[in-house]
């Protein structure tokens, strides 16, 4: 991407989203002086989440796709660093994310040429009967994959090298370390991810999702922008598999499984899938949200399918939706006062 | 030569012949009326031409080249652009953008990922140009979804104006607003249309209209030509007028 591509907009929407976008970096730098060590690390899984997240609602909020099987590309990407480990003996999170990305966009390339051809159930059908070959390959290939038990990935070197983790202390140093440079991965993906949907390319995919037969009327061939955001959409998501198996430390045969596509939906619409920050406030919270609720209660599916049932019914439109709606609101009514 | 012509151009769907060996012509410059009662094979005619149908038998020649072949994109490039019946716009999108992506798509620029569509200063001008034609400069920022029927209808025809066409089919630009909003969008419509140099076929009801903003009206029924011609001469004209009073009595 190329620096020029994110100067600033002249549009008449003025620079509030980049001043927003700014103080939310600046306190997530900050957090990590505040908060312990474990806090740290469940953010640093939020992050991850979020990269996922806004990969998937490029198809849902901006395509109008709903895919049931983003689990694969975030399988993908977690698979590939622990087969570069494996045969190749990388140990740099670098090659892991240089390697990892373009596997990721040929496999999303050919998995999307095949979902596109459909819409609406039968796409996302397809999404899902393609994560779960997958999903079947980890499990039964357990000579190369590990089955169940999956792959071990240690703590790579950060920034070519030159910061490694072995030796005593390596866990605290490591997630300290980590948080930053996901931090950093995750805001260049949002700015890209930014500049996609306000590209013409973008515009053009909106208008896809709004009417398709007008869409098609302006000489657009709908298909190939579809196969498009199917690739992008893969890529993003499988970056985030990629950082999150070093996190994890290893990558097991459920990270491909069809109830993980159901959490990377759940987290989008949590956030809401209309705005373009939505996905990063539903991924973190739902890393949050899961976490405790896995930690109060063995019945914790139970209280995650509870907070669904009511988003779906009191909050259509995430958090995120929910909240600018009130700041409408408030905004409207101070307006009216003066 | 016209710009556009179709010889035996035939369409069935069952037993319903909807374009029954039309032999149509459209003349450069002109504002034509396509007219006939409901059924009569009016967007038919703009379906096939515009390839959202694919016709049974016959061609469709525009500028003297064949393009009955053509796929959708292929004749929007070729010149060829159409409204729709019903509104078809982006309601997610703002009226600025619905008109900008017209623009975009026009000009190739779509495949654009890595550059803001806002800080293309271009399409920027040209769709301020645009809505400021329709009357719509003041709505830009509205969303499509937000705006009234009327200018609806309006920004409807302006999305296919800015794919600034040879050929601009409008289907029914004046349907579901009342009376007093058709003259007006009319007289816009109209205006941009001519102005800009635009030939024009509009399907329409409204026979006032017809009669006041048409070069020339061409009558369906039937999925065939019941008469073609300047205003006066259809208004003269007795098997027209039979089929206007059947439109026009109370079923």
């Amino acid at each position: 991407m190329k620096a020029a591509a994110i100067a600033l907009p002249r549009s008449q929407t003025g620079l509030w989203p980049y001043a927003a976008a700014a103080l939310g970096v600046a306190v997530l730098a900050a957090v990590p002086e505040f908060v312990g060590l474990y806090q740290t690390q469940l953010l640093t899984y939020g992050l991850i989440m979020a990269i996922a997240a806004l990969g998937f609602n490029l198809l849902l909020g901006y395509t109008g796709l709903l895919s049931f099987g983003h689990s694969a590309y975030f399988g993908l990407g977690a698979y590939t660093v622990a087969f570069l480990l494996q045969w190749l003996g990388i140990h740099s999170m670098e090659f892991y994310i240089l390697l990892g990305l373009p596997v990721a966009t040929i496999v999303s390339a050919l998995f999307g040429y095949i979902c596109v051809r459909h819409t609406r159930i039968f796409f996302g059908i397809l999404t899902l009967a393609l994560s779960q070959v997958l999903y079947s390959l980890a499990l039964k290939f357990f000579w190369v994959t590990g089955g169940t038990d999956g792959l071990r990935v240690p703590r790579p070197t950060l920034l070519a090298g030159m910061i490694d983790f072995a030796g005593s202390g390596g866990f605290p140093r490591f997630i300290r370390s980590y948080y930053y440079y996901v931090l950093g991965v995750f805001v260049l993906s949002a700015a890209i991810m930014w500049v996609i949907v306000h590209s013409p390319f973008g515009k053009a995919l909106q208008a896809i999702r709004d009417n398709e037969i007008r869409a098609r009327f302006l000489g657009l061939r709908i298909r190939r922008f579809r196969w498009a955001a199917f690739l992008l959409s893969g890529t993003f998501t499988a970056l985030a598999g990629i950082l999150w198996v070093p996190l994890n430390g290893l990558t097991t045969p459920d990270v491909l499984y069809w109830p993980f596509s159901g959490e990377i939906v759940f987290m989008t619409l949590l956030g809401g899938f209309r705005n373009f920050s939505g996905p990063i406030v539903g991924g973190i919270v739902f890393t949050f949200l899961k976490t405790y609720a896995v930690a109060s209660t063995e019945y914790w599916q139970l209280l995650l399918g509870s907070v669904l049932v009511v988003l779906i019914l009191l909050l259509p439109t995430g958090i995120v939706g929910a909240l600018s709606q009130l700041a409408k609101r408030v905004w409207a009514t101070r307006e009216g006062r003066t | 030569m016209s710009l556009l012509r179709t010889v035996e151009l035939r369409k069935r769907f069952g037993a319903l012949n909807a374009c029954d060996g039309v032999n149509f012509a459209v003349e450069k410059g002109e504002f034509l009326s396509l007219v006939g009662s409901n059924g009569a094979g009016k967007t038919t005619l703009v379906n096939l031409i515009t390839a959202h149908l694919e016709p049974d038998s016959g061609r469709i020649l525009f500028e003297d080249r064949d393009i009955t072949g053509l796929s959708v994109s292929q004749r929007i490039k070729a010149g060829i652009a159409r409204s729709f019946q019903l509104v078809n716009l982006f309601d997610g999108l703002s009226v600025f953008d619905n008109v900008a992506l017209a623009i975009f798509a026009r000009d190739g620029k779509t495949a654009k990922i890595a550059t803001l569509a806002a800080n293309d200063d271009d399409v920027r001008r040209e769709t301020r140009e645009v809505l400021a034609e329709f009357g719509l400069a003041a709505k830009g920022e509205l969303s499509a979804g937000e705006l009234a029927q009327g200018e609806r209808k309006l920004l409807d025809v302006a999305v296919a104006y800015a794919l600034r066409p040879n050929l601009l089919f409008l289907d029914e630009p004046t349907s579901g607003v009342s009376s007093a909003e058709k003259a007006q969008i009319m007289d816009t419509v109209s205006s941009v249309v001519r102005s800009g140099a635009v030939t024009a076929v509009v399907i329409e009801h409204d026979m006032d209209v017809v009669f006041r903003y048409s070069d020339r009206i061409v009558m369906m029924h039937e999925g065939a030509f019941l008469a073609d011609g300047p205003p006066d001469a259809i208004r003269a004209n007795e098997a027209v007028a039979s089929i206007l009073l059947g439109i026009s009595s109370p079923a």
